[in-house]
């Protein structure tokens, strides 16, 4: 019964004959590849070099090409053929994916598991050919915390957990409490934030300093309750700002809170931040402020005034224009040159305004797209409902706006985590400083590789985790329109 | 005209309090510097840097000007994103179709890339690339040869030179390709549209750009030689190549960096140009006969270029100005040369800060109008 087979054109009729051959053709180029790379034995030895080191694709491709049957009836064979042989360009570009996948398997896998060491503390048991994980445990502290006191490093932990507690409020609000959670989340929470921030981790008078500021903002939000509401905006523009220069100059509180310090909390200054905890601490504090600014910026863009309009423009499109480095390099060496002599800004404040109003252009531009995106007719729907400008803006266009450039705003954020590493410029060394601080330690030279290893899978992690968590929130709200 | 209160108001409150500030900026910035006797100007710009460059593509020592000195960082940065740009977009291109793949490891892989490259801060990789990878290359004197002729070693790669004889005729003859293709297009274009007859531009063109410069070789006198950059021996443990070109690490670090993360960015906006042509559109041009090739030329790439071109352009802009990062590997960009070093001697800090962010804004400006002017030469034509 066997009919004669045409080896240069697989069909049907001999289903099994093609079957066998090809994917005993092809199992033999992978098993080749596989022994050469982890066993390091070479099967085709004998054969001379470039046909040994060719043998595996030339097999492979032919057994592939062999089992390229349509409608063979089987359905993982179809699979197969469908998702990774429809022709012969596809067949070989997969070959020789398979192959790099299983050539590299093994050094990578030497290098970071097998040959790597772990214990002890010192370079001394570091001589294998893998990495020395003993480097980034000996130096964890310095890449989480910074110059940090190791004392004190508690406080730093202790307010990021609150934080992360008092951020998780709003997934466990009942339906009671939703309508407050804007609230909470636009004013209360980052209040609380900037508290832990300057009472727990920096300590000292930081603190006592700032409570002008809130004490500032909550008495002006009172009073602001008893404003006529067309005076709101210019009320909100100006007493605020007018009431911490009175409290901070003119009332003086000094003996006072003298009284309220609390014993042992030692003032740890600014420059000794650093680590993974000032990359959190800069961009929650940079993704706070960027986005009303942003947000102030993109309503400007698109105001009726032109005077609004142009210096709106004028802002955005000059942020956007210079790389982050010169806006950094202009925040430690330019920006002190245009303040009184006498004023002084810490650098990591300085860094943090450089880089929200850098991100708050790029946040304004997305956010003018989603206006943009907005039809007409929610803007004249909501004028013939008689609301104001304001009004129209904040309960019709901005929760529509929002919504479609969720995706805009989480990669500018992306953006802005990513952006981080380069306060270096100020002297400010978060993760990526500390790693090149501790490469030229003598005592630990030569593991630059296991220490930006080590924070690339750190950045990695946050960033896909904040792109995962964008693409679910951009799901969630999407609405049909 | 009718003025109402309610339109000049927030203006003027707006406009004074942006006056104000700058007013404030600017009245601490003289008497600043009237105490610390800076005096204001660029009368600088004109003096003896006296510092050196180590790489520049002009001629360039410390006897140069501060202005030379603001060119040679100004080209260095062109050099990077220049090179930078190409490299991300071909291999762009190449993901971002990848993407699009049904074939389930070529699709997965780049999204692997995708994914991998763009999660990772370029800062990070321009550090991983420079004290990491490229500093386990072999030092000179144990580089292995690649083809014979190029030598990676921990200094650099060295490539062979180009020495040219008669240069200029087979730069005329390549001009004259250029020149003749662009004729043999208009031409091929009102043949097609006057009598319906296709004419192969595409292999014409390629036939000339290759064979006019060939006939320069044969013919007009055009002569090619290399410079193989041979180890020397300087001392005895120190060796270095001469000859040839070389290009140092940093160089090689900050573009293989810049190019690899920028590329993720292009290949997402291909991607998203290529998936934003309709199915209908494909169906379409195959149902009224044209081939595939014809379909994907003359129906899809139009319409997703209209896609593609102006996110692309973002990246592109990005790019040029990631590319001052160089100044954390010690690259001679703008930024390390001027912003660095000049503003170190000098201490002219407003000066040279504004010089060099407005040479980025310039830079960017200038980027983003070229793409608009191409964008708006491609856009649909709405009647």
């Amino acid at each position: 019964m066997m009919s004669k087979i045409n080896f240069l054109k697989p069909d049907k009729n001999n289903l099994n004959t093609f079957i066998y051959l090809g994917s005993f053709l092809f199992l033999i180029s992978v098993l080749d590849v596989f022994f050469n790379s982890f066993f390091s034995l070479n099967l085709t030895g004998f054969l001379p070099s470039f046909l040994s080191f060719l043998l595996p694709l030339i097999l492979g491709f032919i057994g592939l090409y062999f089992i390229r049957i349509e409608f063979s009836g089987i359905k993982q064979l179809d699979l197969l053929n469908k998702h990774i042989n429809t022709n012969n360009f596809n067949a070989v570009l997969s070959l020789l994916i398979i192959f790099v996948i299983i050539k590299s398997l093994p050094p990578i896998l030497s290098w970071f598991v097998i040959d790597a060491s772990f214990a002890g503390d010192t370079k001394d048991v570091c001589t294998g050919s893998g990495a020395c994980w003993t480097y980034i445990k000996v130096w964890m502290r310095r890449f989480m915390y910074g110059m940090y006191p190791n004392a004190e490093q508690w406080r730093i932990n202790l307010s990021f957990i609150a934080l992360v507690l008092m951020g998780s409020v709003g997934y466990f609000a009942t339906d009671r409490f939703k309508k407050y959670l804007t609230l909470y989340y636009v004013v209360i929470y980052p209040l609380i934030a900037f508290l832990f921030i300057f009472f727990f981790i920096s300590g000292g008078p930081v603190f006592f300093d700032f409570s002008y500021g809130i004490i500032a903002a909550i008495l002006s939000i009172i009073i602001g309750f008893f404003i006529p509401v067309k005076y709101k905006f210019y009320y909100f523009l100006i007493v605020p700002l007018g009431l911490y220069i009175t409290l901070k100059y003119f009332i003086f509180f000094e003996e006072y809170i003298e009284l309220g310090k609390l014993d042992g909390l030692n003032w740890v200054e600014t420059g000794a931040w650093g680590g993974l905890s000032l990359t959190f601490i800069i961009s929650f504090f940079c993704l706070i402020f960027c986005f009303p600014i942003g947000m102030a910026f993109a309503l400007g863009r698109r105001s009726n005034f032109p005077l609004i309009r142009y210096i709106s423009v004028g802002f955005i499109e000059f942020w956007r224009g210079v790389p982050l480095i010169t806006v950094l390099f202009m925040s430690a060496v330019m920006f002190p040159m245009f303040l009184p002599e006498d004023f002084f800004i810490d650098k990591l404040v300085r860094a943090i305004i450089a880089i929200s109003l850098f991100e708050a252009a790029y946040v304004a531009e997305v956010i003018r797209g989603g206006l943009q995106a907005l039809p007409r007719g929610q803007y004249e729907a909501a004028k013939s409902l008689g609301m104001g400008y304001w009004k129209m803006h904040i309960f019709v266009i901005l929760p529509q706006a929002l919504k479609l450039v969720i995706p805009g705003i989480a990669n500018t954020f992306l953006a802005l985590v990513k952006d981080t590493p380069l306060i270096f410029v100020v002297g400010l060394l978060e993760i990526v400083g500390m790693l090149n601080l501790a490469k030229t330690n003598p005592k630990w030279l030569g593991f630059a590789m296991e220490g930006y290893v080590f924070a690339a899978i750190i950045f990695w992690i946050i960033c896909y985790a904040m792109s995962k968590y964008s693409y679910n929130l951009e799901q969630k709200y999407k609405t049909d329109r | 005209m009718n003025f109402k209160l309610k339109d000049i108001v927030p203006q003027l409150i707006t406009v004074t309090a942006v006056v104000l500030v700058f007013g404030f900026f600017t009245y601490n910035a003289q008497i600043n510097m009237e105490n610390r006797g800076i005096d204001f100007g660029y009368g600088f710009l004109s003096q003896e840097s006296s510092f050196d460059v180590q790489f520049s593509l002009i001629e360039y020592d410390g006897s140069h000007s501060y202005f030379r000195a603001y060119l040679v960082g100004l080209l260095n940065t062109i050099l990077v994103s220049v090179i930078g740009i190409i490299i991300a977009t071909i291999l762009g291109v190449i993901v971002g179709v990848a993407r699009l793949s049904p074939n389930y490891l070529i699709n997965k892989f780049a999204a692997f890339y995708v994914e991998f490259f763009r999660n990772i801060p370029l800062l990070l990789q321009i550090f991983f690339w420079y004290f990491a990878a490229l500093r386990a290359l072999p030092l000179p004197q144990d580089a292995e040869a690649i083809f014979g002729v190029f030598f990676l070693t921990i200094k650099g790669l060295y490539v062979p030179a180009f020495i040219w004889q008669n240069f200029s005729v087979f730069f005329y003859s390549i001009v004259a390709a250029i020149i003749a293709i662009i004729v043999i297009r208009i031409y091929a274009k009102r043949v097609q549209e006057n009598q319906g007859k296709q004419i192969p531009v595409f292999l014409i063109s390629i036939g000339l750009i290759f064979i006019l410069p060939l006939l320069s070789f044969l013919i007009g006198g055009v002569g090619i030689s290399f410079e193989v950059p041979v180890l020397k021996q300087l001392a005895t443990t120190s060796f270095i190549y001469e000859g040839g070109v070389s290009l140092p690490p940093e160089l090689i670090a900050l573009t293989l960096s810049l190019s690899l993360y920028t590329a993720t960015f292009i290949a997402e906006c291909v991607r998203a140009g290529i998936q934003g042509v309709g199915k209908g559109q494909k169906e379409a041009a195959a149902s009224i006969g044209l081939t595939p090739n014809q379909v994907l030329k003359l129906v899809i790439m139009p319409q997703a270029l209209r896609i593609i071109i102006p996110p692309t352009t973002n990246q592109y802009l990005n790019l040029t100005k990631n590319s001052s990062l160089a100044a954390a590997i010690a690259y001679p960009d703008l930024v390390l040369v001027f912003a660095g070093t000049a503003l170190m001697q000098t201490g002219k800090a407003i000066e040279i800060v504004s010089i060099t962010m407005f040479t980025y804004l310039t830079l960017s400006i200038s980027i983003s109008l070229l793409m608009n002017w191409y964008n708006k030469k491609i856009a649909i034509q709405e009647k």
